[in-house]
């Protein structure tokens, strides 16, 4: 099956772990990303403003063109997943007429009005491909490593739009860290804030907060954090690499035998 | 409360789409806001402050670029009131005038290190400025 795939600015330069094996992981399971062409960043941060338009106009151009090839559109990365996924909401509610403007500006052959379905990997593994079948192709079980998943803020919340599974005790990533033999390791801080771009306004404050979830981590047993954003795995690594952060691609192309070292 | 300020409460309350008149003061969205230590006034202030016309300290206040987007007030809140949407609109209402531009493109090279990602940038420019 085939379906489209927005990769975002940072998967393309500092986290090409999180694209180089999203991509070669679904071929695995029998899933093509096709690319959008011309994508343009999603911003990193959802605007909830209804008059601000074309902050979310990246967004909606992505989410036209999955709409013409009748594709579901895939995003990896946390923040784009959120940012587009939101628009998405944005654009079916049409508050404050925000959606009339937005077509307005685009001049489409045929206004958007939100038909696109709005995945995450995570979402398209166990709802499309199926933990199951991922089992199944495991070819390097995990055998023995304890592993946190940390969610963070951006794939859970705001609950009423991303859908995604329950924002106060998720399990998306454990279950996936289970199909791939390992151990998952339930944590407090999981679904808390690592400080987020106020490692640009404050360093120390946005290292104080990851500082949290790294010792929350590694108090539960957690020899290994898993995370899909780019920014949650920078901050957390600002606070010396006690615990090691990889990307759940990364843990998963190791089992399925496709990491390359 | 003036002509200006009520200008001002009306467009807030507009491009942010919360009512104010929800929030129940229980103070849920403060206690779990991971800014709570940074900011002078916490989330269920810019509720009530933005009912009554009070804005401008809200304005003046360093409090609106402690917001982190992680959405947890507008979760947990039981009234469905989402105060971070109304951070957000206090802030934009500031950083759309001119000039008001909270980060510089000139401050940047001091701040990025080698493994900082894009996304820590766009992020910080879509929040702090225009």
């Amino acid at each position: 099956m085939k379906v489209s795939y927005f990769p975002g600015c940072t998967l393309k330069t500092k986290a090409k772990k999180l694209d180089v094996y999203a991509r070669k992981c679904a071929e695995v399971l029998g899933v093509t990303l096709e690319e959008i062409e011309n994508w343009q960043c999603c911003g990193g941060v959802f605007t909830t403003a209804s008059n601000e338009i074309a902050t979310k106009l990246s967004s909606a151009r992505a989410l036209v063109e999955a709409k013409e090839k009748g594709q579901p559109l895939v995003s990896v990365c946390s923040a784009c997943h959120n940012v587009i996924k939101q628009t998405n909401q944005a654009i079916k509610e049409n508050r404050d007429s925000f959606t009339d403007r937005m077509n307005n500006y685009m001049a489409l052959e045929e206004p958007y009005n939100g038909e696109t379905q709005v995945l995450h990997y995570l979402e398209l593994l166990r709802d499309v491909v199926g933990y199951d079948k991922i089992k199944e192709k495991v070819v390097n079980p995990l055998t023995g490593k304890k592993i946190g998943a940390y969610y963070g803020c951006l794939l859970l919340r705001p609950n009423s739009v991303m859908q995604m599974d329950d924002p106060e005790n998720p399990s998306i990533i454990e279950d996936l860290i289970r199909a791939l033999g390992a151990e998952p390791v339930v944590f407090p801080y999981r679904n808390e804030c690592c400080g987020g771009y106020t490692i640009i306004e404050d360093k120390d404050v946005a290292i104080e907060k990851s500082g949290k979830v790294c010792k929350s981590a590694k108090s539960h047993g957690a020899e290994m954090i898993v995370t899909a954003c780019p920014l949650c795995k920078y901050n957390l690594d600002k606070n010396g690499k006690e615990v090691p952060v990889v990307y759940i691609t990364e843990l998963l192309a190791e089992a399925l035998g496709v990491k390359e070292d | 409360m003036d002509r200006t300020n009520e200008n001002l409460r009306k467009e807030i309350i507009r491009e942010s789409g919360v009512n104010p008149l929800k929030c129940m003061r229980c103070g849920k969205c403060s206690g779990t806001c991971p800014s709570y230590g940074e900011m002078e006034y916490h989330p269920h202030q810019f509720v009530y402050m933005v009912e009554t016309g009070d804005i401008e300290p809200l304005m003046k206040s360093k409090s609106i670029y402690k917001c982190l987007s992680c959405f947890a007030c507008i979760d947990r809140c039981p009234r469905g009131v989402e105060p971070a949407k109304i951070v957000e609109a206090v802030r934009l209402e500031v950083v759309r005038q001119q000039g008001a531009n909270h980060l510089k493109a000139e401050d940047i090279p001091s701040i990025i290190d080698e493994d900082m990602p894009q996304q820590a940038l766009v992020s910080a420019f879509r929040k702090y400025s225009k």
